[in-house]
Parts: C-alpha cells; structure tokens; sequence
C-alpha cells in the first residue's frame, strides 16, 4: 500500500523517461533550429551577392586549364568535368601512394625489430623525425627547397641517361609496346595460370602424403622464365621512349609534373614512419609463446614468421593500416599548398572561386571524402568480424 | 705399497675469460656483427653515417653563416646554412605584422601562458585544479583582451589581419586545445548516452568531421560559416579557422575520450549510481576523473597532431609560423637556395622540438600511469 502511495506521490518530472524525452526533444528543436536560422540566412546571403543557388554551374563551361589529366579535358569543358579530373587525380595520388608507403613502412617497421643495433636505431631516429614534422612542411620542402630548385631543362641531371631530373619534373623512360607484346602478355597469362595449378597440385599433395614441393620458387621460375623466354624468341616487347632535349624543353619520355613527385614523395616519407610503429606494434604484440611452439613444432624462421607471427601481427595491423591508408587520401588534400590539381585544389579551390556557389561545391567535395571514408570503414568491419579472435 | 695423497693447497690461478663472452666485444657481437647480413649491414650503416655525418655537421655550423647583414654573403657561401637570416627575420617569424609598439603583450601573454601550461604538466605541482581553471576559463579571457585590445583598459586595438608567426601559431594551437578537450567529453559521453537521439547526433557529427581532411573543414569554415549567420554577425577572419579547428579536434578527442569511457569496468558506473549520484555527479566525480586520467598520453599526442595540423591555416589566409617562414624566404633581399634550406630546416627543428616534447611528456605520463596500475 506504501509503496503505491509513494510512486502516485513522486513527481513525474522524476521520471527517467520522461525526463530522457526531454532532453532529446530539446536537443531536437535546437538543431532543427540552428538548421533552420542557417538555411534562412544562407537563402537571404546567396541571394544578396548573386551566389548561385542550384547546381547550374556543373554544365557551364569552365574555361581554366589543368596540367595533369588522365582523362579529356580542355578549357572549354564543363566544370563538371573538371570535378571528374580532380577525382581522378586524388584517385591516382592514392593510388601509388599506398602500395610504396606500404612497402616502406613494413621495410622499416621490420628494421626496427632487426636485431642489429645499428639497423633499428637508424629506424628509430627516421619514425621520430618523420612523427614529429609537419606533413606540409616535407611537402614545401621537397617542392621549393628541392624540385624546384633543380636546374632547368637545358642542365638537367640525369641518372644514366635514362632518368632526368630538372625544375619541370621527372622524366622517366616511357614503355611503348610493340607489336610482339601481345606474345610477352599472352606468356604471362600463361605462366601465372600454369604456376597456380601447380601450387594447387602441390598443395593436394602435401595434404595427402605430406611431402612438401618448392611451389613457391617454381612458380617463380614460371613467371619470370616463360615471358623471358618467348620475349628472346620473339623479340622485346617493349621499346623505352627515352626523354630528350629539343629546343628549350625535354620532350618523349613519362614526364611525372615536379608537384606530383613532391606530394608523393612526402606522403609516402610522412604515412611509412606512421605504418612502421603500427607494424613493430603489432608484431611485438604476439606472445613469444608463440613463436617458441611454432620452433618445437619444427618450424624453420621463416615458416614462423609466414604461418604463425604475421597471420596473428595483422589481425592487429590491419585497422590502424587502414586508417593509414585513409589518411594518406585526406591527406592528398594538401596539394592545395603545391598546386597538385587534386579535388581539393581544382574543384574546392578554382571551382569554388569562380563561380562562388560555396555551399554546393564543399558539399560535393565533403561527400566524395565522406563516401571514402564510410565505404572503407564498412570494408573493414566486415575484415574485423570475419577475422576477429573467436573466443570459445 | 705406499699410498701417494695429493692435497691442492693453492688454487690454480684463474684465467681470463674469453675475449668474446663478456663486455663490448660480446656485446658488438651479439647486436652487430651476429651474422654475415648483420655483419654487412653494420658496415654499410657506419660507412653512410661516416660520409652524411659531418657534411651534415659542418653545413650547421663550421660552414653556416653565422651574421651577415643581407643574402649576399649567403649566397656566396653554398655549402652552409644561413642563419644570419633566421635572425634577421627573427622579430617577423615571432610577430608575424603586429605593431612594433605593442609586441610586449603578446610577451606577456606567451609567459603566462608558459607558466601555467608548466603547472598544468608537472605531475606533483600543488593545486593543480586551481591551475586547470586559470588556464581553461581565464587566461584565454586575459589572452584575448590583451592580444585584441580593449579601448577601456587603454590598450589600442590590434587588427587581427596584422597578427601572425609563432604566437599564432601558438595560439591556435592552445585554442584548440582549450575548447577541443571539453567539446570532445561532451561528444564522447553523447555518443556513449542512452539516449538515442542524443547518441545518434553525436555519431553523425564525430564521423562526419573524422570523415573529411581538415582543409575541408577549414574551407568550410571559411567560406560557409559566413553565408548562415546574418550579416552583421559575420565572424572574423581569424575566428573562422579557429571554429574549424576546434570542431575538427573535438571529434578525435571525443574518439579518444570514449576509449577510456570504455576502459571502465561497469562497477564504477553501478558504484556510483548505488550511492545514490545522479547522471552529472556520476560523471564529474567518478567516471571522468578515471577515464581522462586512462587516456592522457592519447590526449596528448591529439595535441602533437593538432599542433602539425595549425600548419594548414595559412590556406584561409591566416599568417602563422610556416605562413611567415615562406614570407621570409620571398623576401628578394634574403632569397638564395640554402637560405631556403635554412629557413625549412629551422621551421622542422622548431616543429619537432614542440611534437618531440609533448611525446616525451605523454610517454612519461603513461609510464607513472603504468606504476599505478600495477
């Protein structure tokens, strides 16, 4: 009886619920609010300066230039292409980026762990420099204080003959295929197919009888004899377009623009310092235990490392590279400072100014990041919860 | 048959060990020299740091010029570093355009900054407490009065467009920091609420800002805050990168917060609610002083980050450190490929003095955070 008086007598205002209703409706009315003042105001501003409101622009025509493209584009395309060559070079930025930081990440992060003294404090001082600058600071470093200070065309440096390096770039020895290549790639196709059946037949094998093939080294032998082999028969597949001077340029040759070089140059240098403690982190991360059972159980340094450390390393690895991998994209935002034509810097960069429409152009531009980053971000917690320690 | 009993009275004399099984000799052995790789690697390293080593040396300083009063003499002298031009542009790289009359207050505002981020960090200061609301609540009150100006107090007004350098760059650095740290608990114990508006508002925002470089923000910032408040509300050119900034640090802190959120055992929270605190005082004396303690060096190396991250500012126009070094270096009466070099160089020591410090500090903290758990 007590007990029901009490609870008619207690304020509903001391109810959890309806206090949580509350506070989430309040929440409510203060975002729709300022959502609402901001809209209001930005309708009143646009209109006031002329900004465009819709998104008109994206047909009209842009009339600047881009000096990196993969795909057509002239002044007199439209900005909506524009938007399109951008993308494709932060695609592209990312897309060489990764794999080299990557390598050099695990070089190093490996390095660190080597266990000569010398070999992983080299390591260490690079990740502490590395950690510990500023990323746009390595990029205007290599940009004004090396790239373009080299000599111009006519004094070029150059590596052999074959790599020149001056204040416009990176001339490399451009592949052009002969007609012979279509035998080379048809050897390759040949060579990988023929090296994965046998590594399935040896795998078979070794399931069934135990004993063991070097698969690895045949298929090898495989990939690399064949084509060579047939690119001797036949002829090389490839001649090198070597770059030369004519007049006051270099032309021929694969010219790598001297912003690119710098922004991959610096990405590359900043996010492996990063990849190398995610790595030593990692490894260091698996119980001796581990290895000590993987020696008893009669397994060579090698296959430790192959079958027991590193499968066991990535599972801790793998998240953090991620977020590695996404910041480099971000990162490559920071053309801006060098004048890479990114996304950022043609499309939230000249775009934005000429035609002033700031709302649609940073939103546009915030939805391709914003795409990435969930995108990637879904990859990998279908990784994790495929892989993820299962405790039974 | 007599029988002979030898008894030793002396102790044969001891002999050395081998050269091999102990001290340096051992210890090069087993860290350089363990197999022919090692052994090769060891001397190729020497070999390299032999060669870079004391070019590098003799760059900064038996090479460098050290006084001179313009880049001729830099310009003549290739092969060393040019400090003499750090130290005539060092006034500019400090105050960036401030008025030459009125730098003495952004002395005193870095002085008491320093004092009281000192108190802040040194573990066993007294009344730490007292430190943290002097340094979150009135000196940026004191900073910003001082820095601006205020025609009552008598202090002329310094144009923000005139600010720049290194205490802009401090500046943001600490604005950041100031305002990053309590938005990010906020968001982090949004994000952590059961209530799931409030969850799901802090989700957008934090995954939003995670999800987009900051030069982004900091476009946004620049050019949209404008266009959604009315007109005459339009924040100042420099107050609109700061907005960027502390929403960006606020969303990594947050993620941050939430770790050590998370790192709590459930009988803290159920602890507190059986004596009977409420949601506010749960959090203040129980939860938060436990989680943010966990999750200091984290904290900390946001900061390192935040702090690389003020560099990219200068995209909205605001002149800070590395803005004015690159003013510096355009400068045609100080123009020259190493003071190029020297001014960069400079610019890195300087960064990573800061970032190594702060790294320092966070992993000092961890450690004595490490004894206490033990």
């Amino acid at each position: 009886m007590d007990l029901a008086r009490d609870a008619k007598r207690s304020s509903r205002l001391n109810d959890q619920r309806v206090r949580g209703l509350f506070y989430q409706i309040l929440l409510l009315v203060c975002i729709g609010a300022l959502a609402c003042g901001a809209v209001y105001n930005a309708a009143i501003n646009m209109r006031a300066r002329g900004i465009p409101m819709g998104f008109g622009f994206w047909n009209e025509v842009a009339g600047f230039e881009i000096n990196l493209r993969l795909i057509e584009y002239s002044g007199l395309s439209t900005y909506g292409r524009a938007f399109w060559v951008g993308l494709l070079n932060t695609v592209l930025i990312g897309a060489i980026s990764i794999p080299l930081a990557t390598l050099l990440g695990f070089m190093i992060g490996v390095a660190r762990l080597s266990p000569n003294w010398l070999l992983s404090r080299f390591a260490l001082v690079y990740t502490t420099l590395l950690r510990n600058t500023p990323l746009l600071l390595l990029l205007l470093f290599w940009y004004n204080a090396v790239l373009k200070s080299l000599p111009g065309p006519r004094q070029s440096l150059s590596i052999g003959e074959v790599v020149f390096l001056n204040n416009r770039g990176v001339y490399l020895p451009m592949p052009v295929p002969r007609d012979q290549a279509v035998w080379f790639a048809g050897a390759i196709a040949l060579a990988i197919a023929f090296a994965a059946t046998f590594r399935e037949w040896a795998r078979r094998r070794q399931t069934r009888t135990g004993a063991q093939a070097p698969s690895t080294l045949i298929a090898l032998a495989l990939v690399i004899g064949l084509p060579t082999v047939v690119a001797a028969a036949a002829g090389a597949p490839f001649t090198f377009d070597i770059a030369r001077l004519s007049g006051f340029n270099l032309t021929g040759g694969l010219q790598v623009i001297p912003e690119m070089a710098a922004l991959v140059f610096g990405l590359v240098t900043f996010t492996a310092a990063f990849i190398a403690e995610i790595v030593r982190a990692g490894i260091l991360a698996v119980p001796h235990g581990q290895s000590e059972a993987a020696s008893a159980l009669g397994l060579h340094r090698g296959l430790t490392m192959k079958l027991v450390v590193i499968p066991q390393a990535m599972r801790l690895i793998t998240p953090p590279l991620t977020s590695q991998y996404l910041n480099i994209v971000k990162n490559s935002s920071l053309a801006v400072f060098i004048g890479y034509p990114d996304l950022v810097q043609i499309f939230a960069g000249t775009v934005l100014n000429q035609t002033q429409a700031a709302v649609q152009v940073m939103g546009i531009t915030m939805a391709v990041y914003l795409v990435i980053s969930l995108t990637v971000a879904s990859a990998l917690n279908f990784y994790n919860a495929r892989y993820a320690l299962k405790e039974r | 048959m007599e029988f002979v009993a030898y008894v030793r009275e002396a102790s044969e004399p001891e002999d050395l060990p081998p050269p091999l099984s102990s001290g340096t000799l051992l210890w090069a052995r087993a860290n350089l020299f363990s197999s022919l790789g090692s052994s090769l690697t060891t001397v190729v390293l020497v070999a390299l740091a032999a060669y870079l080593l004391p070019q590098l040396v003799a760059w900064a300083t038996s090479h460098a010029v050290w006084t001179a009063s313009d880049g001729a003499a830099c310009r003549a002298h290739q092969d060393g570093a040019c400090w003499a031009f750090v130290a005539a542009k060092w006034d500019y790289l400090r105050f960036g355009s401030y008025p030459l009359s009125e730098r003495w207050r952004v002395d005193i505002v870095e002085a008491i900054g320093a004092v009281l981020i000192v108190w802040l960090l040194w573990t066993n200061a007294p009344r730490r407490a007292l430190g943290a609301l002097l340094f979150f609540v009135v000196y940026p009150i004191v900073a910003l009065v001082l820095l601006h100006g205020s025609s009552s107090l008598g202090l002329p007004i310094v144009d923000t467009l005139l600010w720049g350098g290194i205490f802009v760059s401090l500046l943001t650095a600490v604005v950041g920091i100031v305002f990053s740290l309590p938005l990010g608990v906020l968001l982090a114990l949004g994000r952590r609420s059961p209530l799931p508006v409030v969850s799901l508002a802090s989700v957008l925002f934090i995954e939003f800002v995670r999800g987009v470089p900051f030069i982004t923000i900091l476009f946004m910032a620049n050019n949209m805050l404008p266009l959604f408040v009315p007109e005459t509300w339009t924040p100042d050119r420099l107050l609109r990168p700061l907005i960027g900034i502390v929403m960006f640090s606020a969303a990594y802190m947050a993620e941050e917060v939430r770790g050590g959120l998370q790192s709590l055992g459930k009988g803290q929270f159920e602890g507190a609610m059986a004596l009977g605190l409420n949601y506010p005082r749960m959090m203040a004396f129980v939860i938060l002083p436990q989680a943010l303690t966990f999750v200091i060096p984290g904290i900390v190396n946001n900061f390192v980050g935040l702090f690389m991250d003020t560099t990219l500012v200068s995209v909205v126009g605001m002149t800070d450190f590395l803005e004015a070094m690159n003013n510096a270096i355009k400068d045609p009466v100080w123009s020259g490929p190493t003071i190029m070099v020297t001014g960069y160089v400079f610019a890195a020591i300087f960064y990573f003095s800061f970032c190594y410090g702060m790294g320092r500090y966070s992993a000092h903290v961890e450690r004595i955070l490490a004894k206490g758990r033990k």
